[in-house]
Order: structure tokens, then C-alpha cells, then sequence
């Protein structure tokens, strides 16, 4: 009978559709070779910072040609989920644009028994960055505490003697920040206000580095710091004195690797405990000077060249 | 999204539906004809089991929501306290990590602080009261957008225009309501930002206003749809006895429709404003993201450009930090709480809601 | 003198006038409110297009993005997205149609209906970043699947079930009543009924149903952000099968936010060609079920 027949059938493919779906999770674990199923190449994950994702993605784009044998997947989501990753062992390289803290540290020793493994691939220099057409021009750290932390006296422009700001809307400070757990934040935090002091609240927390540049260069009134590679055009960068009266310093390469800039953080790349060959030897040559130029090329601000 | 609601709130709307009191006269699965295998039965009862459990996954789902969401939450509220640690301490330690920087979790502190520092290093607080505020007046503020533009389209729909252009404007709501929703903040963060700056002279281009609008254009479909459903449900005779006594259309709509659709617009409200509160990827990039009570000053007065001031809604804390916030610190298990928080607030109003237009069927 | 008394009677008086006036007055601004739906639609259909335009090309939906995702095309976020939307329909659409079928074919107006109803307003009434908690707190950890593809889908499909359980629904009790009891009364079971002679003649409307659900599915961002979705994943082009049910993808809406917030250098047609094909993909999928519709509609034989 073909009704039957057809209902058979129906419950028969419904089972296994279901069955399939259900047991998908049951699977055993992806082994870091998977990748897109290309038996050939070896596969390498590097999961991590939202700051170092457009790095890390062309040093793996550039390394294709390098070494087609390797194939390096880069997705970002934050320095946390990057050392999240390394620790339950589904990425090979975290990259961070801080520390590993203390405790993650003892995480991925107890997960793997070794200490990860840092790598040191560049700098960020934290610029502060105003509207194109604003008349200030140096800022010191300071004044930038005043205007961000909590309990800061600074909210006014005029404060600043800024009298004018060419197209601005009122004296007001438009304060932008980032989202309360980025590395950038942290960084900040540290350097500018202090490890035990906070943000004032009521800044602008944008979820991204670019974002922030952006907002700046259609407001008039605000100010913002972000990776010195986000720099546009339509933005200006101030100059940074550590004291008030100190001279203020501006961010660049040379700048950077000397120390003069206040503001700057290192980037890193971390494995679980000594890698294997064929990812030190990426390592390797992202720390070359080919790796290097690209670290350049971005943006950002390359590792002194010994 | 507007006609699935619509749909689902009037059902009886849909065409000839099969009776209801009729339905338990259809034919019991008794093994009635011969040839019929056992297992073809076993096979009808297994599909009807299926069904049956499919019928329920609805329910399913929404428990298990509560309940996944909730559980993540929960260890807040069972956690031990562990005394102050010594500033020391605490410098060294991560905020975001089970230190002992990290307090007990105070249920009271959470609704009615307004202080929001999850990632302190020195004093982690988990206020949310200037995220309730700004969801609400973001809300509000769409809401008083939205009402007279959706409720105006609805009556124009439904007794202002026929055929065609009622067919037309059906579609173009519906298309409205199909644009998803980062497309809506990336317009907002691109387009709106510049124009309310120089419209007017506001400081920041992110703020309140610019959610507001991008809300009530995402929530008037629902409103337009569900308004003219309860439009529709006013029975003709009402509007035939309006004409024959010689009203004109408006003083029909007015005299006589709205006040007898009355509740069925309320429920339009209710959902477009249940959709205003939930809606993350627009808020999240055009409402300027800033823990900030829009209503009072620097200096404690009250503010009369509060439109103008940025805020931050709870589902974009949410979307913004859940993403870095490690797993099973404090800071995680709170925005679950908020989690817990906007689930009930979207539940009372969808079942508000449901009741209105339930007791418009009953009578 | 008849003619002269109804002439009287229906002539124009200043109240009539203004009755009329006001007619007019209310009929514009109802027109104004609802043109106000149209214009901002078109305006910002118009206004992406014109500044997405110049990227826009068949290579642009081919290759993938390179150079930081400056340059190049959005190929593997694409792909991720038609991973996410077929995976998800594979889950939603049997679950919805078999709920639809329950509640149009066996349940009873009774409390317990009444509550599965009212379940099925609040699933599409929880905000989609709730949606994002459970999939996090059910399937990323609790059913241990990590951030992937089939945590997302899941996600997606629980989501956007009502969207499918309600048109199925409407669809279902569109079928006469009549068709069912000839079948009843020729024997057959209800199982029987509903599989030869009420699923076939609603099958136009379940399939608007699911076309629907692609197009919610396509546009949601917040519920893959913590679920499977990532910034960034090189693929290798062209290849339909490069992500895995247990990988992360990308998808066109996150990407359309990350290049929207994270990438620097960006030409500025990128982000919006973007959201060009984000919202073209959406509404060519919802603008297939509405001409879907009316074309069943028109030839519906009963």
C-alpha cells in the first residue's frame, strides 16, 4: 500500500532527520587538522583581540603564500574568548592584546601542563583623538583623567581653554569610550586613570576601534582614544604629555619603540606551552621582517628591529 | 514578522476555519479496515505522538528559555560571602574573575543602583537602574512617536482606502517590517547621526532621539497590522448605522470605531512596544551607549534636552559585554539577570496583551 | 415642488460644508501618516543602494573579504548565512509545521490551547538577545556544542518558529471543512486526512511560512553574535560545503556590524554595499512570498 508505505517513509527520514540533529552534538572533537575538510593542508586556529583581528588576518593571508602547505584560520571576538579558546584547546594561537592574567595562566597549565608560551608581534599606541577642525592640539594624562574618571572635574571645553570649536554643538566634553571589558578599556584605565579609580559614567562606550574613530569624526565635541592604526583623515591625533608642563609627545613608530609615548601596550600572541614546528615557524616569520611590514602596513607599530 | 502576529492574534480572521465544536466528532483511530499492517498503525500513532509533542514545543521552548537563561543567573544568588579582601589584593587580581573584589550579590543594589562598573578593579558594582531608565524612556519616546503615525496608518488602511492601494500599502509595511535590524542601527549610526546633529544642534548625533525614531519605525508594522486586525473586528453594522444617520467617514472613525476598537488598538501598543524593548542591534548602535540617567544634569537638575542625552538599553549591555565577559564570573551570571530581567518585562507585556484581545473575542 | 423640497433638504449648508471640510482634513493626514511608512523605505532603499552601488558586482558576492576585510567580497559571509538559514529551516520547519498541524488539526479550545497559544505569541515576543542567552546557556554550554554553526541554527530556528507556525496555521484552516469530512467518511484516519488532503491544498501557504522565516532568519544578528557567528574565517571560495556544522562561521548581518564598527580603511561603499545585499537578500526573499501569495490566492479553487 502506498500510503502506508509513504507514511513509513516519512517517519523513517523524520527519525533520522532528528536522530541526526541530535547526535550532531555527541560528536567527537574537532582535531586541529579539520579545517574545511582539505586533507593536504595542515589547519591552525588563531582565535583572539578584536585590535590585532585585521593583523592576524593579513599576516595569514600573506603567510598563504609563504607556506601554502599552512593554512592559519584567524576569527576574533576578544582577547577573553581568544584565551578562553587556548585554554579548552580550540585555538593553537590566542592572540591578546594584554597580559595573560595570573589566573589564566594557571587554567591553561593545569589544562595542558605547560605555561603558555608568549610571543611579543608588535605595539599599539593608544592615540586620543579629537574632531579634524578642533583647535586643541596636545592634551596631558592629567587632564585626561580629569575628563574620564570618576569624580573627574573636567566636562567642559572651556576648562581646556578651548573657546571655540569650529561647527561644535555648546562647551559640552563628549566623552567616548569603549565596552567595560575590552583590552582597550583596560588599558586605558590602567595607564590614564589608574588601576583603582573608574570611568566616569555617561561616556559614549562604543563596541569597536573603528567605531569610536568614526563617531569622533562626525562630532565636533568629542574626544577618544583608539589604536593609532584607526586614524583617519577626519580625525586629529593629540599629542600626549605624561605631566602637565612636560612635553607632549607624538604617537609613531620611533616614538613608540623608545618609550617617550606614554600610551603604548604590546601585542601578543600566546601558544599552549612550546609550539610545534610548523606554528613556531609561523611565528617565526610573523616576528620577521615580512611579518613585520605588514604589522606596518596596518598600522600599528612594528617590534624594534634587533 | 507583523503577519505572523497578526495571524496568530486573530485567528478566526483566517478564512473558513474547521469548527471548532465539531472537532471531537472526527474519527477515533480505532484499527478500522483489514490490510492495514500493524505496523502502518504503530507507524499513525508514532507520527500523531510526533505531532502531539511538536504542538507542545512551544511551551517547551518558553520554559526552557526561563529556564536556561535563569540558571545561568542563579549561583549569584547562591554564592557565598567572602569578607572584603585587602586593596592589595585586589590590584592583582582581574575584576572579571571570581576575586574576592568580587561582593555579594545584592538583588536590591542591582534594580536601584545606578551605578553600572561591572569591571571595576577597586569596587565592582552591578547597578542596573540607568539601563531600566534608558530602555524605558527609549521606549517611551518611540512609542510617542509610533502611536499616532501607526495608529493613523492602521485606520487609513482599513477605512480610508480600498483595493489597490490598501494591497500596496500592506506589502510596503510588510517589507518595513522585513529589514533586519543592524541594518536599521548601521542607518542610524551612518544617516541619522549627522542630520540630528545639525538639525538640532545637539552634541552627539547617538542619543535617545535617534533610537527613538529607528524604534517606531521597526514597531509601527506590528501596530499598523494588529490595529487594523481590531479595526476590522468592529462589526459592519456599527459603521452602517454611522452612515445611514449621515457621518462622514471621520466622525465614523472617530465617533464610533475607536472607541469600540479601543482595546484592540491598547494591544497594538502593548506589542509594539513589547518589540521597542526587546530590540538590540538598532539600540546598540544608535542610542550612544552610555550608562546616563538622561533626565538630570551633571549637577542634579533636571534636564529639558533629555532627548538629546546618549543612554543604554539593556539588551545592548548585554550584546555589548557578553561577548568578553568570561564565563562564570559575576559579570557574566549578572547579564544573564538582566537576561531574566528584560524575558519578564517582554512577557508581562505580550500577555497583557493577549488578555485585551482575548476579552474582545469573548464578546 | 417635490424636486424644490429634496433640493432643500440635501443642499450644501455651512455644517454639511464643514463636516466635509474636516472629512478631507482627516483623510490627508491619515494618507500623510501612512505615506510616512512608505518614504522612509524608500529612502533608505534608495540611499544605500546609491552609495553601495559602485562595489556592487558579481565578484564582490564571490571572493572573499581580504586585506584586513578592506578589500575583496563577502563571500564567506554569505555562505555562512545560507549554513545558518538552511540549517535552521532544516530544524524549524518540520517542528512548526507538525505544531501547526496540532493546533489547527487535534487540539480543542480548551486551557491548555489557550496556553500553548499564548506560548506561541511570547516565543515571537522575547527579545532576540534573550534568544542569544538561551542559545549560549543551552546549546553552546549546556549541550556542550560549542560555538558553532548547529548552535546557531538551533538558536535561529527557535526563534523564528512562530513565523512558520503561524502561517502554517492560517494556511491549514484555509482548507475547508468540507474536504475533511468526505475524507473522514470514506474511512480514512485523521492521520490519513491531514497527510493526502489537508497538508497538499495548504501547501502554498506553509511555504510562505518558511520563505518568511529565511528572511527573518538571514537579518538576525544579536542571537548568532554569542552562538557561532565570528568576525572573521578564511574559506576557500567557491567551495559550497567550507564550514562545518561543529565550526564558526561568518555571517552577512555580524559582518555587516563588525565592518560597520571594527575595520579601519574600509572604502566607504563597503559597509553599505553590505547592507545591500543583507537587505536585497531579505527582501527579495519576503517579496517571493508575497507574489507567492497572490498568485495562490488568485487561483484558489475554493
Amino acid at each position: 500500500m502506498s500510503k502506508t508505505k509513504f507514511a513509513r517513509s516519512t517517519i523513517l527520514i523524520l527519525t533520522i532527520a532528528m536522530a541526526a540533529c541530535l547526535t550532531q552534538p555527541g560528536c567527537g572533537k574537532r582535531d586541529g587538522a579539520g579545517g574545511s575538510g582539505s586533507v593536504s593542508k595542515t589547519t591552525v586556529q588563531n582565535i583572539g583581540s578584536d585590535t590585532m583581528v585585521n593583523l592576524a588576518q593579513a599576516w595569514a593571508e600573506e603567510y598563504a603564500k609563504v607556506e601554502p602547505s599552512v593554512s592559519v584560520e584567524v576569527s576574533g571576538g576578544g582577547s577573553g574568548i581568544g584565551v578562553a579558546a587556548l585554554i579548552n584547546g580550540t585555538a593553537e594561537i590566542a592572540n591578546c592584546s594584554r597580559k595573560l592574567e595570573p589566573s589564566e595562566i594557571e587554567k591553561a597549565k593545569a589544562k595542558h601542563g605547560s605555561d603558555p608560551k608568549e610571543f611579543m608581534v608588535g605595539y599599539d599606541a593608544l592615540s586620543i583623538y579629537v574632531h579634524k577642525d578642533h583647535p586643541l592640539n596636545e592634551i596631558s594624562i592629567d587632564d585626561l583623567a580629569e575628563i574620564y574618571k570618576e569624580g573627574g572635574t573636567i566636562t567642559k571645553w572651556s576648562q581646556l581653554g578651548v573657546q571655540a570649536i569650529p561647527g561644535g554643538k555648546g562647551d559640552d566634553i563628549v566623552r567616548v569610550s569603549r565596552q567595560n571589558n575590552s583590552g582597550t578599556y583596560h588599558y586605558f584605565r590602567e595607564v590614564v586613570i589608574g588601576k583603582k579609580g573608574d570611568f566616569k559614567a555617561g561616556s559614549v562606550d562604543l563596541n569597536g576601534s573603528k567605531d569610536v574613530v568614526e563617531l569622533i569624526a562626525k562630532t565636533p565635541n568629542a574626544i577618544g582614544y583608539s589604536g593609532l592604526g584607526y586614524a583617519t583623515p577626519e580625525v586629529k591625533i593629540l599629542k600626549v604629555a605624561k605631566k602637565k608642563g612636560e612635553p607632549a609627545i607624538q604617537p609613531s613608530i620611533p616614538t613608540t619603540l623608545d618609550k617617550t609615548y606614554p600610551i603604548a601596550r604590546p601585542m601578543f600572541m600566546y601558544t599552549p606551552g612550546n609550539p610545534p614546528p610548523h606554528i613556531q615557524k609561523y611565528l617565526d616569520w610573523v616576528m620577521s621582517e615580512a611579518g613585520q611590514k605588514i604589522v606596518k602596513d596596518i598600522g600599528y607599530v612594528p617590534l624594534p628591529k634587533s | 514578522m507583523a503577519t505572523e502576529l497578526q495571524t496568530e492574534l486573530a485567528p478566526e480572521r483566517a478564512a473558513p476555519k474547521p469548527a471548532q465544536p465539531e472537532r471531537g466528532s472526527a474519527p477515533a483511530n480505532k484499527p478500522a479496515r483489514a490490510g492495514r499492517g500493524a505496523l502502518a498503525i504503530a507507524g499513525e500513532k508514532l507520527i500523531e505522538f510526533v505531532i502531539r509533542l511538536c504542538g507542545i514545543s512551544a511551551i517547551i521552548f518558553v520554559f526552557s528559555i526561563f529556564f536556561f537563561v535563569f540558571r545561568e543567573a542563579a549561583p549569584l544568588f547562591f554564592q557565598k560571602h567572602e569578607p572584603p579582601a585587602q586593596p592589595e589584593a585586589v590590584v592583582e587580581r582581574h575584576a572579571d574573575d571570581h576575586s574576592p573584589a568580587a561582593k555579594k550579590f545584592a538583588l536590591k543594589e542591582f534594580l536601584f543602583s545606578k551605578e553600572w562598573y561591572p569591571t571595576s578593579q577597586s569596587n565592582v558594582r552591578f547597578g542596573v537602574l540607568a539601563l531600566i531608565v534608558g530602555t524605558l524612556s527609549v521606549t517611551a519616546l518611540a512609542m510617542i512617536i509610533a502611536v499616532p503615525f501607526g495608529l493613523g496608518a492602521a485606520v487609513f488602511v482599513s477605512e480610508f482606502c480600498g483595493g489597490k492601494i490598501k494591497e500596496t500599502l500592506k506589502i510596503v509595511i510588510e517589507l518595513l517590517a522585513a529589514i533586519p535590524s543592524v541594518v536599521w542601527g548601521f542607518i542610524g549610526l551612518t544617516v541619522m547621526n549627522p542630520i540630528i546633529q545639525d538639525l538640532f544642534h545637539a552634541p552627539i548625533g547617538l542619543n535617545m532621539l535617534n533610537g527613538a525614531i529607528l524604534l517606531a519605525l521597526m514597531s509601527v508594522p506590528i501596530m499598523v497590522s494588529i490595529g487594523e486586525d481590531s479595526l476590522k473586528a468592529v462589526p459592519d453594522s456599527f459603521r452602517e448605522a454611522g452612515l445611514a444617520l449621515g457621518a462622514t467617514r471621520w466622525q465614523l472613525v472617530y465617533r464610533v470605531l475607536l472607541p469600540a476598537a479601543k482595546n484592540g488598538l491598547l494591544a497594538a501598543v502593548l506589542l509594539g512596544v513589547g518589540r521597542a524593548v526587546g530590540e538590540t542591534m538598532a539600540v546598540l548602535m544608535a542610542t550612544g551607549h552610555a550608562v546616563n540617567i538622561p533626565f538630570v544634569t551633571a549637577d542634579g537638575s533636571f534636564n529639558p534636552l533629555f532627548i538629546f542625552e546618549p543612554v543604554r538599553t539593556l539588551t545592548a549591555t548585554i550584546a555589548a559585554e557578553l561577548g568578553e565577559a568570561s564565563e562564570g564570573s559575576q559579570h557574566y551570571r549578572v547579564l544573564f539577570l538582566i537576561g531574566v530581567l528584560l524575558f519578564s518585562m517582554t512577557f508581562i507585556v505580550n500577555l497583557t496583551a493577549d488578555l485585551i484581545i482575548r476579552g474582545i473575542k469573548k464578546r | 415642488m417635490i424636486a424644490e423640497t429634496t433640493n432643500r433638504l440635501f443642499a450644501e449648508t455651512p455644517l454639511v460644508r464643514k463636516k466635509q471640510r474636516r472629512e478631507w482634513v482627516a483623510r490627508l493626514i491619515f494618507g500623510m501618516m501612512a505615506a510616512a511608512m512608505i518614504i522612509p523605505l524608500l529612502l533608505i532603499i534608495g540611499y544605500l543602494v546609491y552609495q553601495g552601488a559602485p562595489l556592487i558586482s558579481w565578484d564582490f558576492l564571490t571572493t572573499n573579504p581580504v586585506g584586513g576585510m578592506r578589500r575583496g567580497g563577502i563571500w564567506s559571509a554569505l555562505l555562512g548565512t545560507i549554513w545558518l538559514v538552511g540549517v535552521s529551516l532544516l530544524i524549524a520547519a518540520p517542528i512548526g509545521v507538525m505544531a501547526a498541524v496540532y493546533l489547527n488539526e487535534y487540539a480543542r479550545d480548551n486551557w491548555f490551547n489557550r496556553i500553548i497559544n499564548l506560548a506561541v505569541i511570547n516565543l515571537a515576543g522575547v527579545p532576540s538577545i534573550v534568544h542569544a542567552l538561551f542559545g549560549l546557556g543551552a546549546f553552546v554550554l549546556f549541550a556542550r556544542m560549542g560555538r558553532s554553526v548547529l548552535a546557531a541554527s538551533l538558536t535561529l530556528a527557535i526563534m523564528t518558529l512562530p513565523v512558520i507556525i503561524a502561517s502554517t496555521r492560517e494556511a491549514l484552516a484555509s482548507v475547508p471543512r468540507t474536504f475533511r469530512e468526505a475524507c473522514w467518511n470514506v474511512g480514512a484516519t485523521r492521520w490519513q486526512t491531514i497527510r493526502r488532503i489537508v497538508l497538499p491544498n495548504s501547501i502554498s501557504g506553509i511555504l510562505t511560512g518558511v520563505i518568511l522565516q529565511v528572511s527573518r532568519t538571514a537579518g538576525e544578528t544579536a542571537p548568532i553574535m554569542f552562538t557561532g557567528a565570528v568576525f572573521f574565517r578564511s574559506i576557500s571560495e567557491g567551495d559550497f560545503f567550507a564550514y562545518g556544522l561543529k565550526e564558526q562561521c561568518m555571517a552577512l548581518s555580524m559582518h555587516l556590524y563588525t565592518v560597520t564598527t571594527q575595520v579601519t580603511g574600509a572604502p566607504k561603499p563597503l559597509p553599505y554595499a553590505i547592507a545591500v545585499v543583507l537587505l536585497g537578500t531579505v527582501l527579495l526573499v519576503n517579496a517571493t512570498a508575497i507574489v507567492l501569495r497572490v498568485y495562490l490566492r488568485s487561483r484558489k479553487k475554493w
